[in-house]
């Protein structure tokens, strides 16, 4: 017996939440380590088992709580993360005080210097709504448009999609949400009834070869319904996906969610959307939203959305925070040495000048330690 | 009324109950500008044992010459009402410090290294070597009273004065020598928040080569907006050479993310006790503390220090 033994490979690794039956299962036991709160996975020594053990290590029970493990252990990041930057629209559609369009356009040029790959410009939405976003056609129109940078606009219906047309975009977004109750107080449609509206812009959007962006709001909580099912998010975020959208960005519109959360809801999404397509828009309502991306990234999303200087309040509880910033945002992929290709110095500049203009303080910690006072 | 997270599936991996160690008499208050008359901090401490905090940091032995918003440390530490059960330490620098301390009834003591040398030279005014030497006096006078003793490690991701520090010195240097001089717990801290989860983690590897998690804690500092992301990943479990490693289970926090940061003027300091308890609530861990009772303490702290709360979480939901 001795000698079976020493053939069997210490395989692996044992989770302190492996159920016994599987345990037994396998012909395996945990034994913890001499250094306590680490175990390792050992065969059953008695012959009857061994056999089964021998088989059992390669099944997919193992394999599978390994990648169980696997997503909490910290060696699965992307080796880089595109951000999309959405403190032009976002962040200002969120800010009390209308800011003057050519401080709207220096933003963006000023964005775009510090290398963001993706800058969302502005909304062709109607300015009786958005007041703060009135002057879209004027942004869009008198942002330098650098190469290799896009600059995507919201369109929520096909009058706004053929304005942005009109106004040289060459990207556009659309916005779906998790919650019925949401999408009636914001878009004032059911979700079904939305489906049909972004159906419509993005089978123009596909005739004139224009890609076309979706968001999901609520994925982690709404401000009416409370509790949001992942089975709801991966339902509308599949159905934006098979429509035609390139990218789903799921967004945590009030900042309630948390890490456990987001891996069970990208879970579900990603059931249904291939991860490469889906992209995480955290709010930092609850200060939750770094915790929140960096499980989303330990999920395998490569696309973050982010606001410079975390621009944007939120509307659904007065005084708190919006968007996470991106120059914290940054920080962290680059202490983790993820790409990002991003200027930081740049991006800490851009942050600077919009919050002076805003005269509000800047909502970055990395900017808040960084400045010289 | 405060907001209550939607609680996830526990996380595999994940310890059930997380202990907070409440820092923000002490290491918030060291920091602020404005210097607090006892009778509030008293009050506020009062405060803070009602909300089911475990560990409170009262105050510091040190001398009011270099830290005088903690120069009334022998009346707070008597004036303070003791409740069964909660743990309530205080800093001793050396011997002297010790004594009062014990004077003043302290029960438990905590003893401050660093990971640098500049730092500790710039800090209390000696070398890494030196330190160790009085330390280990007040830790070997604690062990004849049976008071145990806490020992911090600073700057265990980075330095403001020397840069990087390596995991291998905030293991060798430090960290082993407290653990095995007899501190019950080394409590592990990113002094000015310079930490992201990839340097957090690559310590905590090192540092748990020598030291079993369960007598671990990481103390954040939210200076760069990385403490939470950075204890998130303390917590998490990983998988390493054949060997499942769990995470920590003591984190040090602050209430309102009490505290500026010296090094970087104008930045914040300690992570908030809130916003922690948020996340680890949202993650399904028992914690003990009483969210809404927390955000009461640190409305009245902030009101007494004459600043808005650093909490995000009271941002957004406190309605007093």
């Amino acid at each position: 017996m001795a000698g079976v033994r020493r053939v069997l490979p210490r395989r692996l690794v044992g989770l302190a939440s492996l159920r016994a039956a599987q345990c037994q299962t396998v012909g395996m036991r945990l034994r913890q380590t001499r250094s306590l709160n680490s175990f390792m996975l050992l065969p059953e020594t008695s012959s009857k088992h061994i056999g089964c053990a021998l088989k059992e290590i390669t099944t997919a029970v193992l394999k599978q709580k390994i990648a169980e493990v696997s997503t909490l252990s910290m060696g699965t990041f992307p080796k880089q993360v595109k951000i999309v930057e959405v403190g032009p629209r976002d962040g200002l559609q969120n800010e009390k005080n209308v800011v003057p369009t050519p401080v709207k356009i220096k933003l963006i040029d000023m964005l775009s210097e510090a290398g963001l790959p993706v800058i969302e410009a502005t909304s062709f939405v109607s300015p009786k709504w958005v007041p703060q976003m009135a002057d879209h056609t004027e942004v869009l129109k008198g942002i330098q448009k650098f190469p290799g940078i896009s600059y995507p606009v919201l369109t929520p219906n096909m009058k706004g999609f053929e304005a942005a047309v009109a106004a040289g975009a060459k990207e556009v977004s659309v916005f779906g949400a998790a919650s019925e109750l949401f999408s009636k107080k914001n878009i004032n449609c059911s979700i079904e009834e939305s489906f049909h509206r972004m159906g419509e812009v993005l089978q123009a959007a596909q005739a004139a070869g224009i890609p076309v962006r979706g968001y999901v709001s609520c994925v982690l909580g709404c401000p009416y319904e409370g509790k949001i099912s992942p089975a709801k998010v991966a339902e509308v975020a599949k159905k934006l996906y098979s429509m035609g959208c390139y990218e789903i960005s799921l967004g945590d519109t009030i900042g309630v969610g948390t890490p456990g959360l987001m891996k069970d809801m990208l879970s579900a999404v990603t059931r249904e959307v291939p991860v490469a397509a889906v992209a995480v828009h955290c709010h930092d309502t609850y200060g939750q939203a770094l915790a929140n991306t960096l499980m989303a990234l330990q999920m395998g999303v490569s696309v973050v959305d982010s606001s410079v200087a975390g621009l944007g309040g939120c509307p659904y509880a007065q005084g708190a925070s919006g968007n996470l910033a991106t120059e914290d945002l940054v920080y962290m992929l680059t202490g983790l040495g993820i790409h990002t290709g991003v200027n930081f110095q740049k991006l800490l500049e851009a942050g600077d000048f919009i919050c002076q203009v805003l005269n509000r303080k800047n909502g970055s910690k990395v900017a808040q330690a960084s400045c010289k006072l | 009324m405060y907001v209550t997270p939607q609680e996830s599936d526990h996380l595999p991996g994940l310890p059930e109950y997380v202990k907070i160690v409440e820092v923000g008499p002490r290491d918030g208050l060291q920091n602020e500008t404005v210097i607090v008359p006892t009778d509030i901090k008293i009050e506020f401490i009062n405060q803070l044992s009602q909300t089911g905090l475990s560990v409170i940091e009262v105050t510091s032995f040190v001398s009011s010459k270099w830290v005088p918003q903690m120069a009334d440390h022998a009346e707070v530490m008597k004036g303070i009402h003791r409740y069964p059960g909660i743990r309530y330490p205080v800093l001793t620098p050396n011997l002297q410090g010790f004594h009062r301390a014990v004077a003043a009834g302290a029960t438990e003591i905590s003893v401050f290294g660093a990971a640098s040398e500049s730092f500790c030279k710039k800090n209390i005014n000696c070398s890494i070597e030196e330190s160790m030497g009085k330390f280990e006096d007040v830790i070997k006078s604690a062990r004849q009273m049976n008071i145990p003793a806490r020992g911090y490690v600073s700057c265990a991701l980075g330095c403001p004065y020397e840069g990087s520090i390596t995991p291998q010195k905030v293991t060798e240097q430090v960290s082993k020598r407290l653990y095995s001089m007899g501190c019950y717990e080394i409590s592990l801290g990113d002094t000015t928040g310079v930490g992201t989860p990839g340097s957090m983690k690559r310590m905590l590897e090192r540092v748990m080569k020598e030291i079993p998690p369960a007598a671990l804690a990481v103390h954040c500092h939210d200076t760069y907006g990385q403490a939470l992301a950075n204890i998130l990943t303390a917590l998490q479990p990983w998988v390493s050479w054949c060997v499942f490693q769990m995470g920590i289970t003591v984190v040090d926090s602050a209430v309102s993310g009490l505290g500026g940061c010296p090094y970087a003027k104008g930045a914040s300091g300690n992570v908030a006790t809130e916003d922690l308890i948020y996340m680890l609530n949202g993650l399904g861990l028992n914690t003990g503390v009483n969210l809404y009772k927390v955000m009461e303490a640190g409305d009245f702290i902030c009101k007494a220090v004459n600043k808005t709360t650093n909490s995000k979480v009271a941002q957004a939901s406190f309605k007093p």
